[in-house]
């Protein structure tokens, strides 16, 4: 340990005083010799007692080396306070060595949270103020390094003054200081701002620098400071010969890095420049050529030549520079790219992505170079040149573009794995060339990054098969193909479990053009569905799809139904609550609607694309297109389904929808809905034309397009208030239509209407349809009419419910249109009712 | 903005640290200990500039001893790797070939 002992040493203990101090070189050299973190601890502790001792003694001989010791001790992570008071005493002291040390200990152990910082104040006046420069600059490093903004206040005037000496030494440690106080207090800018004036002039590049980096503060805290630069102080032309020089000038030993004349200097300004020219025409002007010069002359075969050049690109791409001058800025940046350097590429790629939204063609240039960065080793490059491919990826360049990102899928790190596969679904969709190549595509992503795919993906790609009518044989086919070997991937199997469900009897009969058809039996198809189901590594949605899948293979297939309603029953005692529930529905289905059951499960209509913009458009989003624990309920007992989900809305606060099986489409099924879209325009339609189950003696539905939540678990009737009073609606060629309301306490935002329709004529009115439109502001809900008969001379009524949700409270205005058979016509009108009573809507 | 200045040798010690902004003294070594993890897990091949939390590393090696710089987004980093070695360079003249032994 401790085996060198200084001559002092031996002498003090001889005569028997406390042993002067070890010298901080010792102190080192022995905590190095430490192999333990413990033993370090100790040896430190141990100094730590005896510097503390030494302390207490006011040992005036020894503090500067115990305050020194003590920093060391400070900077490998011990706590070193005690020493604060010290560090002031050294502050005050006259020797220069002990100056030194001390104000390297304020500026290490110092800050504004400590309150003995401020005692330095008055030291560090007097100090500005001395004769020895030196001394000064130490006063000013200190300054500029921890002083708090009541340290700054104080002191600003005399960081002014020394701003303008003649002495280049403190003129230089003057604007750091200055650059501090600015941004300590910022309203002090003012006071700098005559002494910046001439500092542009000096000759030394270490004023000039630090010059610049004072303007370049100035200018980006305040914009009247800028705009007062580029006006008056006629900084632009000053900063432009500034850089001519250095960059014409010959060798210059003291400036010399590389062979280029002060780089960082060169940077500096080029910055500054750059915060000049944003946004300013004039300016920018003035800089074109000397970023050219710069651009062209500058060295690349070091990389200071090539850090100089980045800079210039950066400046180049800020300003309101011409159209030359930008292509010359990608240029660089693609020889950049072709560099073995690494960081070079890294740079150049991560300029490239800022820029290839405004120059999208000039980077085109140099895709293929980007494109083989997706093969570097680098993760950061990999990460910086996949963003960039798939903000390059267009039209034209798709297919070629997308092999490449496919085998970059296929080998990169996972954690690139769900963005990649996210980028290529959106690629894809924007430019694919053909179906059959979006498809193949998403398969692709699917069966290499299958368990990476983000969730919302799956029912996206469901809509985009579904929508695809031509390519259903073909899809189901390769989907099957996938999961036959191996059916981990979640999202791929929900996928493919959906789509054997829907296009199972295409793979049962081959039906396949695409492609080779293969030879598949309905027993083979529901042993990988089920195996699906009984797998461990199946999550419970994934359960979910495949139960269902299976279901709809019940009306598809032919000779296996028996099977089919086997596994339904088995899982009608699973301990999964949501499989439990599906499968003891369709479990019902088998047993008491069977007669049903072909038009629930069959084929998905085309779905529309799904909007987020809110009610604007109907559409039939009938199924499973949101598959999370949302049950798909099949309807519940009674003939009628009385209610469709619609996605789109977001009700009641973010209730949730539930998805219901599919209706048989009629046939006219969307289009109904969108002719009396037409009719009625802005308002917003209830009611599209039913769907009429098989036997004809169940009275028409009408189907109202969403299901409002919270009200459907209410009973109809709930705490009426009475007394609103009952309109006419519509009166006209003998049929009658009343309105009753009635609103619920415990929603006051809800009216339930009851329509009563007569027929005062002789003869019936037969298939009577009754639809009602709101403005978008309210919602509606049909329920199914009592009959579609108005038998005549008033012998009855049919009798339908609606309810309006009116959450703004905004006066009740309707539309309804009827139709209906009369004296062997088909009738049809449209009418506005606008005499609701307040009370019922306020 | 240069936010601080390492030298930190191969087994992690520090043997010099400037913070330019104020970090508690207890993070300060979990900030080392993890900025040095992050350096020596890369290979010559990739390139020395990292990515770490919400500041850039710009790091240079020199025998056993690392030169770690973190930077915020504002700054040049190839201006940073030329100062780095701009800044050995004069440590080197000023102390001659004793600081670069005693350093390590």
């Amino acid at each position: 340990m401790l085996s060198l002992m200084t001559v002092e040493q031996k002498i003090s203990i001889f005569f028997k005083r406390m042993p002067a101090p070890i010298r901080l070189r010792e102190l080192i050299r022995t905590i190095r010799t430490a192999r333990t973190q413990a033993e370090e601890r100790e040896m430190i502790q141990k100094e730590c007692a005896a510097i503390r001792s030494s302390f207490r003694e006011e040992d005036n001989t020894y503090r500067c080396r115990n305050v020194a010791k003590l920093l060391y001790m400070h900077m490998l992570g011990y706590p070193a306070h005690f020493g604060q008071l010290e560090c002031l005493k050294l502050i005050a002291s006259q020797k220069f060595t002990d100056k030194r040390i001390g104000y390297l200990g304020a500026m290490l152990l110092l800050d504004e949270r400590q309150d003995v910082h401020l005692l330095m104040t008055n030291c560090i006046k007097n100090d500005l103020n001395h004769s020895t420069q030196y001394v000064q600059g130490l006063a000013l490093c200190t300054l500029g390094c921890m002083g708090s903004s009541e340290m700054c206040r104080d002191l600003a005037g005399e960081v002014e003054k020394l701003l303008k000496t003649s002495n280049s030494y403190l003129r230089k440690k003057a604007a750091l200081c200055a650059v501090h106080v600015i941004r300590k207090v910022p309203e002090l800018m003012e006071m700098f701002l005559p002494a910046t004036k001439n500092l542009l002039n000096e000759k030394n590049h270490g004023v000039l620098h630090t010059s610049v980096v004072l303007l370049t503060e100035m200018c980006e805290r305040s914009p009247d400071m800028l705009a007062h630069f580029r006006k008056n102080e006629k900084l632009v032309p000053q900063l432009v010969r500034i850089l001519k020089n250095l960059i014409m000038s010959g060798y210059s030993p003291e400036h010399d890095v590389s062979g280029i004349s002060d780089p960082f200097l060169q940077v500096r300004i080029l910055r500054l420049l750059r915060i000049l020219g944003r946004n300013d025409d004039d300016s920018s002007e003035a800089m074109n050529d000397i970023l050219a010069q710069v651009a062209t002359n500058t060295e690349t075969s070091k990389n200071v030549g090539n850090a100089i050049l980045y800079e210039t690109v950066l400046t180049i791409m800020d300003i309101k520079s011409e159209s030359g001058l930008r292509v010359l800025a990608i240029n660089i940046l693609g020889r950049f790219l072709l560099n073995n350097d690494k960081n070079i590429r890294y740079v150049a790629l991560t300029s490239l992505l800022k820029t290839v939204q405004t120059d999208h063609n000039a980077v085109q240039r140099h895709r293929s170079t980007i494109v083989d960065c997706l093969k570097d080793l680098d993760v950061s490059i990999k990460r910086r040149a996949m963003e960039l491919s798939f903000a390059l990826v267009n039209g034209n360049n798709i297919r070629g573009m997308m092999k490449e990102l496919l085998y970059f899928l296929d080998s990169c790190e996972p954690e690139f794995k769900a963005d990649c596969a996210s980028g290529i679904f959106l690629a894809a969709e924007k430019y694919a060339p053909s179906k059959r190549w979006h498809i193949d595509t998403i398969m692709r992503v699917l069966t290499t990054a299958g368990s990476y795919v983000r969730d919302d993906a799956v029912p996206n790609l469901i809509q985009l098969i579904t929508n695809s009518v031509e390519m259903h044989a073909y899809t189901v086919q390769r989907l099957y193909k996938a999961i036959l070997g191996d059916y981990s991937q979640q999202p791929l199997v929900q996928v493919a479990a959906w789509c054997i469900g829907e296009y199972g009897d295409l793979l049962v009969s081959g039906q396949c053009e695409e492609e080779e058809p293969i030879q598949v039996t309905e027993d083979e198809v529901l042993d990988i569905l089920e195996s699906v189901l009984i797998s461990n590594m199946s999550t419970s949605v994934t359960r979910g799809y495949a139960l269902t899948a299976i279901m709809k293979l019940s009306t598809r297939f032919t000779c296996t139904v028996n099977r089919i309603k086997k596994v339904v029953s088995i899982y009608g005692s699973s301990i999964d609550v949501e499989l439990q529930q599906r499968a003891v529905e369709y479990n019902a289905l088998f047993k008491k609607y069977d007669h049903m059951r072909s038009a629930l499960l069959e084929r998905m209509p085309v779905m529309e694309k799904v909007t987020t913009n809110g009610p604007t458009e109907i559409v039939q989003t009938n199924g499973e297109t949101d598959p999370t624990p949302l049950e798909t309920k099949p309807p519940p007992s009674g003939p009628q389904p009385t209610s469709q989900a619609n996605d789109l809305l977001d009700l009641l606060g973010g209730n949730d929808i539930t998805p219901v099986i599919p209706t048989a489409p009629t046939s006219k099924p969307a289009s109904a809905g969108g002719e009396l879209l037409d009719l009625l325009g802005d308002i917003n339609l209830t009611g599209a034309p039913a769907a009429a189950p098989a036997p004809a003696s169940v009275p028409q539905i009408s189907q109202p397009p969403f299901l409002l939540d919270g009200l459907s678990s209410q009973p109809l009737f709930n705490d009426i208030a009475t007394g609103i009073p009952s309109i006419t609606a519509y009166s006209k060629n003998g049929l009658k239509i009343e309105f009753t309301f009635e609103r619920s306490n415990t929603n006051p935002s809800v009216t339930v209407i009851t329509i009563q329709a007569s027929n005062s004529t002789e003869l019936d009115m037969t298939d009577f349809v009754f639809q009602a439109a709101v403005p978008k502001t309210f919602q509606l809900q049909l329920l199914s009419p009592s009959s579609s008969i108005v038998p005549a001379f008033n012998t009855g009524t049919i009798t339908q419910v609606i309810k309006v949700l009116n959450p703004q409270k905004q006066q009740l205005r309707m539309r309804i249109k009827l139709t209906y058979n009369h004296k062997g016509s088909a009738m049809q009108d449209l009418a506005e009712v606008n005499n609701f009573p307040p009370q019922s809507w306020q | 903005m240069i936010k601080f200045f390492l030298m930190v040798n191969k087994q992690g010690q520090t043997r010099l640290s400037k913070y330019y902004e104020h970090v508690e003294i207890n993070k300060r070594t979990l900030l080392e200990t993890e900025v040095i993890k992050s350096c020596l897990s890369r290979s010559s091949e990739q390139c020395s500039f990292i990515e770490y939390k919400d500041f850039k590393l710009i790091y240079r090696q020199y025998a056993a001893l690392f030169i770690v710089v973190g930077v915020n987004d504002t700054e040049n980093e190839m201006a940073i790797y030329e100062f780095i070695h701009n800044f050995v360079e004069v440590l080197d003249d000023y102390f001659s070939r004793v600081l670069r032994y005693s350093a390590v």
